[in-house]
């Protein structure tokens, strides 16, 4: 031990009253701050939130209560149903198309592969890109005129069709596409850390008992992920639900309002349309949804974990 | 891991390895081929372009995209190009990284050597802050900015950046240090060592390891922000991200794709750089916030 540490012995010292006093507040003190950020913040900028979306808050804000008259006009709103059902579909589609492909590629990369190291570098690289990177990448990519649609009929392929971008309906299957490609080395990390848990005894045996690799694979190895496959699950529907700069760079919500999610309306309706009532109540809707996936997820894995 | 080759003949196990390097590959070539498409059609011309495809190499490599991008593209009503919201994004990045992680490392430091009695409770609070979508903060963040008179600010992006990366700073320190023999900690207080003087001498010559993952985490998470920086900065101040796709948006003339290419190169350099120089960490850092608590 560092000898300086012992020269002040807390004992011998005159005058220790306010030093102590000082000294065991000193936690308290230091946490203080952040605590004072949180309720503030977080905390009173929910109930904050939560009383706008209760008035007729529209350019600037107001306070005078006014019932349920911005949650009964969202749910009347066409849009406000789109960006749920666009939520449905790129939420189920794209933690679908995460999870099988980050599985699989955590067990290809768990075969003993030589340069593995390099490949998962190379599959997790897009996790280090801004989304808006990633939308602007695949607008270009998807852009019917130059892209991939060009390139095929190029190739001799002269009636590839590839217009999901601009076709309403079919462009919230580009954003999936998208945010798919950039996610899925996260959640293969998540998965091949999740792999090289396993305890190799229990493969060891299943392997004297006769148990074949796929066996193995489905009886063994893969129940044994479960908190992996849950807290992917956490991470990917929150990534969905929260999902606003890759639609904003990839699609701008359009064509017309065709992709437009939760995050992208509360975004216009709050910020462009001076409509704050409406986006207060589309945040707090949000937050409920967050709320309603999260919590239940996190409650049963906790509860596993403490019966152990 | 799981070796099941010995329990396969020899020829099966040669297609099988065969199968499991193709698909790697594949997969491989697909991950690359977006970030393959940038580069190229951002060092192509514009007839270039057009006369080839997406996957073809550049006739004849040239910059100039990547100069109009930096200096001279159209974001919106100026035309400077990116380099402004560069130093920007720098500006404001910078501190808030370095504020979170400092403060997170204090708040990690008390979570778990300094207990008392509320301190779970607290951690508990704000472990559910790292939940919340952001856009339930973001009407009331917006007035207060103004309240404050830090509002379309470099110091209004640090705070709202430091105020929300708390909540993770805080988590990678408290999980980091729980794992710290409590002897060390008890033996330097019978020392008479005080709070700040075990931090000092004790508690910051082991956290070089957690320090990294954190200033990497906050780093690509604060400069790849999108959402605070289209709310909360307008015009002049604005982070790249949101110029970027300024840039990208503005439909004025001639539509540049080699352009729009190289700000998306430039916009993700840093932290293509940083994942580059210190993706060791970089996975660690996603393991650790991801596996939360």
């Amino acid at each position: 031990m560092n000898p300086s540490l012992s020269e002040a012995a807390p004992n011998s010292r005159p005058g220790r009253g306010w030093r102590d006093r000082i000294e065991t507040a000193l936690p308290r003190i230091v946490l203080g701050p952040t605590l004072l950020c949180a309720l503030i913040f977080i905390y009173g900028f929910i109930l904050w939130t939560a009383w706008l979306s209760f008035t007729e808050s529209r350019l600037l804000p107001r306070y005078e209560f006014a019932g349920l008259l911005q949650y009964i006009a969202l749910f009347q709103n066409e849009r406000w149903w789109t960006a749920l059902t666009n939520l449905g579909i790129f939420g189920s589609l794209f933690i679908g198309v995460c999870m099988v492909t980050g599985l699989l590629l955590a067990i290809l990369l768990d075969q003993r592969i030589r340069a593995e190291g390099f490949l998962r570098a190379i599959y997790l690289y897009p996790m280090a890109l801004s989304f808006i990177v990633t939308g602007t990448a695949w607008r270009w990519i998807l852009n019917p005129g130059l892209g991939l649609q060009h390139l095929m009929r190029q190739l001799g392929f002269e009636t590839f069709t590839f217009e999901w971008i601009i076709t309403p309906g079919m462009s919230i299957y580009a954003v999936v596409l998208a945010g798919a490609w950039q996610s899925t080395g996260f959640v293969m990390a998540l998965f091949l850390a999740g792999l090289r848990g396993v305890d190799d005894a229990i493969i060891k045996a299943a392997q004297v008992d006769g148990a074949g690799p796929v066996r193995i694979y489905t009886r063994i190895i893969i129940p044994s992920l479960r908190p992996v496959f849950f807290s992917s699950l956490i991470i990917l529907s929150h990534i969905a639900i929260k999902s606003f700069d890759l639609v904003m760079a990839l699609t701008g919500g359009g064509p017309g309002f065709s992709s437009d999610m939760p995050a992208t309306f509360m975004y216009t309706f709050a910020f462009n349309r001076n409509q704050i009532g409406l986006g207060a109540a589309s945040a707090m809707m949000m937050l409920m949804t967050v709320v309603a996936v999260v919590v239940p997820m996190m409650y049963s894995e906790t509860r596993r974990h403490r019966r152990g | 891991m799981a070796d099941f080759q010995r329990t396969q003949t020899a020829g099966s196990h040669v297609v099988g390895r065969s199968i499991i390097y193709a698909l790697l590959i594949l997969f491989a070539l697909y991950y690359l081929m977006p970030l393959f498409v940038m580069i190229s059609t951002s060092l192509k011309t514009l007839d270039d372009i057009r006369a080839g495809n997406l996957v073809s190499l550049p006739v004849e490599i040239t910059f100039d995209a990547w100069a109009k991008a930096w200096s001279g593209a159209c974001t919106g009503v100026d035309c400077d190009g990116l380099k402004g919201n560069f130093w920007n994004s720098v500006s404001f990045v910078v501190p808030a990284v370095l504020i979170s992680t400092l403060i997170g490392a204090l708040n990690g430091y008390v979570l778990t050597m300094w207990r008392f009695r509320g301190s779970d409770l607290f951690f508990t609070l704000l472990l559910l802050g790292c939940f919340i979508p952001f856009q339930v903060v973001l009407l009331p963040m917006a007035q207060t900015l103004g309240y404050i008179g830090i509002a379309n600010s470099i110091a209004g992006l640090i705070f709202v950046h430091v105020v929300y990366g708390l909540a993770f700073t805080t988590l990678f320190f408290r999980n980091f240090y729980v794992a710290v023999p409590d002897e060390m900690i008890k033996a330097a207080r019978i020392d008479g060592a005080g709070f700040f003087r075990i931090f000092w001498r004790i508690i910051l010559p082991i956290s070089p390891p957690i320090i990294v993952v954190c200033i990497i985490w906050q780093f690509t998470q604060i400069w790849n922000d999108f959402l605070f920086g289209v709310v909360f900065s307008s015009g002049q101040r604005q982070p790249i991200t949101v110029a970027l796709n300024n840039l990208v948006n503005t439909s004025t003339g001639v539509k540049e794709y080699n352009v729009d290419m190289a700000a998306a190169v430039i916009a993700a350099l840093p932290t293509l750089f940083v994942y580059v120089v210190a993706g060791k960490y970089f996975m660690r850092g996603l393991t650790a916030g991801s596996v939360k608590g």
